[in-house]
């Protein structure tokens, strides 16, 4: 198992930058998940960290070693395709021996070997199965088993779950889960879903248009987001956005909203200019004290909660409100936020200004 | 009412289709019929009018096909009774055998120069279409556009200059000049082919194949390979009938070793021009080679490329 270590990482494909100046750190025996929409150059980093791309500047460490113009096979990783990719030509027991055959291992003990992985992933009973006929999820396991025979120092995934259907993907994300939890293997994970990123990551790095947004632990990424585009693209629904003009002085705690004042985490540097409120919707909160007004546009009803769309002076923003609470549509409500989670951007860069709340994060992100 | 069904065609227009399909059949098949039988016909039989259905079967038309012979005197006859049923057929003809024909020979040159030429068309071809489908090639289009664009005149049109250039290399009527040229004019096909065949399977199978430690070149023979074996086969088909039907080239390039059977069967009619039966005795051995070749690779005609193992 092994740490891995990305520095400066840039790939271009003639004259557009898929991955640009990435660099992050990837403990041993961690799950970790890149995120960002289709296009935001993860596949390309992914493929990078496998050999199946050479980089065009930058180096990548596997467990020390510099290896980024390494070939595949000799970097001894394991990679799972989203679309599987198993040798159609070959049963199961094949396609699961196939990395053990190219390492010259006897046939007992490729049988041996094969026999165990088929035991961890259930799937004992299809071993001699031609693979054109299995289910997804059984082709997903004959894929998984396909990694794991070889104990590679690291496991790369390329969207592993994007083939099953809703219903099957949560069962095998919790079965990827706890095989990694007991293998304790180094695990890079693509994912354009960030429900899947936040259910099953160690660390999570952000990626769009080629750059690493954030870096960082689910729960930071969450309440301490970099950028906007982090805020907005973590979260369902996402972060809300208020656009200001205004000044901030360092150690600052309010800021002014047409004439309302909302506390915030202390400031750590000053700014001034246009400036962006980010508050998620479980910190809106209906207040009657408040000089902050809204109107109720639409409600939703989820359950547990409710998400109430409100239209403000600065825009419209939504709320996550428990669902005996009542928001009648069209009323005329107050608004207030969880001071603590208010994180202020600058609206031109889209970068958060670094406050009390954010400071530790932003530090090394 | 009868049930309607939008899957199963309807009794009537099963019947007309089968009526169309079953004529079609018998009127592409006549000629060969044709052939065979006249096969085995006796030269007078092969030439009667109105011609002949039923007739008395013989192997005259094959004995002439591998034999040469020569005319004897009564004395000359009687002093050399048949042993052989060969020898006897020749010999109630006031023939004796003076020595096996040329057919066995421009035969092998056949089978020779088909098959040699249809393994290096699709061997290259294979190497050619692989490197086009999955490397970054510089003025890749163009280049495979040149390569189509040397099958858009008909190959004998450059006939001459082919023919001078034969002769100035040394090449004219030899094994490898054939090979050669008939490699040279099914290439384009065979890449073209070959090419849409390999931009078929996904790169995944191969990534796949480095990722578990295998070398580029393993990944192409164990993992691509198998998985292009459909398309490999239908091109040698096609390479295969091409320079194995081979007419106006082979008459112009080659006279005598290694000479073909497609200009060497005409021959065979003698100078009295009567012996049809050899001549369709020969045209009929040569079906045979590309016949076999072909229900060998049907398995692989009609087989998928995938079984499903990648999502599409």
């Amino acid at each position: 198992m092994a740490e891995i270590i990305i520095r400066n990482l840039r790939k271009e494909f003639g004259s557009f930058t898929a991955v640009e100046g990435s660099s992050f750190k990837i403990e041993d025996g961690e799950f970790f998940m890149l995120l960002g929409p289709s296009g935001c150059g993860k596949t390309t980093t992914l493929r990078m960290i496998a050999g199946l791309e050479l980089p065009s500047s930058g180096e990548i460490y596997i467990d020390g070693e510099e290896c980024g113009r390494k070939p595949a096979s000799q970097r001894d990783i394991a990679f799972v395709f989203q679309m599987f990719a198993l040798y159609p030509h070959m049963n199961v027991r094949r396609n699961i021996s196939y990395p053990l055959a190219s390492q010259g291992m006897g046939r007992a003990e490729i049988r041996a070997k094969v026999e165990e992985v088929a035991r961890i992933l259930g799937i004992t009973d299809i071993l001699d199965r031609s693979v054109g006929g299995l289910s997804g999820g059984d082709r997903q396991r004959v894929a998984l088993g396909r990694a794991i025979v070889r104990n590679p120092k690291c496991f790369l995934m390329d969207e592993p779950l994007g083939a099953l259907d809703a219903e099957f993907r949560e069962h095998m994300a919790e079965e990827l889960r706890a095989l990694h939890d007991r293998m304790g293997a180094t695990t890079v994970y693509v994912t354009h879903d960030q429900l899947e990123a936040m259910q099953m990551g160690d660390k999570i790095v952000v990626m769009n248009h080629g750059v690493v947004e954030q870096f960082g632990a689910p729960q930071d990424i969450y309440d301490k987001p970099a950028t906007l585009f982090v805020a907005s693209f973590i979260g369902s629904p996402p972060m809300n956005f208020l656009r200001f003009h205004g000044k901030l002085a360092p150690g600052a705690t309010e800021v002014a909203l047409h004439h309302s004042r909302f506390a915030i985490p202390a400031a750590r540097a000053p700014f001034e200019g246009d400036m962006v409120l980010g508050v998620r919707p479980e910190h809106v909160h209906l207040s009657d004290t408040s000089s902050y007004r809204a109107r109720v546009l639409a409600t939703e009803y989820l359950g547990t909660t409710q998400i109430v769309t409100l239209q403000t002076q600065d825009g419209q923003i939504k709320a996550r409100l428990a669902s005996d609470q009542v928001a009648r549509v069209n009323e005329q409500v107050g608004l207030d936020f969880t001071d603590s989670t208010i994180t202020l951007f600058d609206a031109q860069t889209g970068h958060a200004l670094r406050s009390e709340l954010n400071e530790g994060v932003l530090a090394h992100g | 009412m009868s049930s309607y069904s939008i899957t199963e065609p309807s009794p009537r227009s099963k019947w007309i289709a089968g009526i169309l399909v079953v004529s079609y059949a018998l009127i592409t098949l006549i000629p060969l019929v044709w052939i065979i039988a006249t096969g085995f016909k006796s030269s007078s039989d092969s030439i009667a009018y109105p011609p002949k259905v039923f007739f008395e079967p013989t192997l005259e038309g094959y004995v002439n096909l591998f034999t040469r012979q020569t005319r004897a005197t009564p004395e000359q006859l009687a002093a050399t009774p048949p042993t052989t049923w060969y020898e006897q057929i020749v010999h109630d003809n006031g023939m004796v055998i003076s020595g096996p024909s040329r057919f066995g020979e421009r035969f092998m040159n056949s089978v020779i120069i088909g098959f040699g030429s249809t393994f290096l068309s699709v061997f290259l071809g294979t190497l050619a279409a692989y490197a086009f489908s999955r490397y970054r090639i510089p003025l890749k289009d163009d280049l495979m556009f040149f390569i189509l664009s040397t099958r858009m005149m008909p190959p004998i049109a450059v006939a001459i200059p082919i023919f001078l250039m034969f002769r100035a290399a040394g090449l004219s009527d030899t094994h490898a000049g054939m090979i050669l040229l008939y490699t040279a004019v099914n290439l384009s096909l065979a890449v073209w082919l070959l090419k849409g065949f390999i931009d078929e399977i996904p790169r995944e199978y191969e990534e796949a194949a480095l990722i578990d430690g295998y070398t580029r070149f393993q990944a192409f023979v164990k993992v691509v390979l198998p998985q292009a074996a459909t398309g490999i086969a239908s091109t040698a088909i096609f390479c295969l009938i091409f320079a194995w039907n081979e007419y106006a080239f082979a008459v112009l390039l080659t006279s005598g070793t290694a000479q073909t059977a497609p200009p060497f069967i005409p021959t065979i009619i003698g100078v009295g021009g009567r012996d049809w039966p050899a001549v369709a005795a020969g045209a009929t051995l040569f079906l045979v080679p590309v016949m076999v070749f072909t229900i060998l690779l049907r398995k692989h005609l009609l087989r998928g490329i995938t079984f499903g193992a990648v999502r599409k």
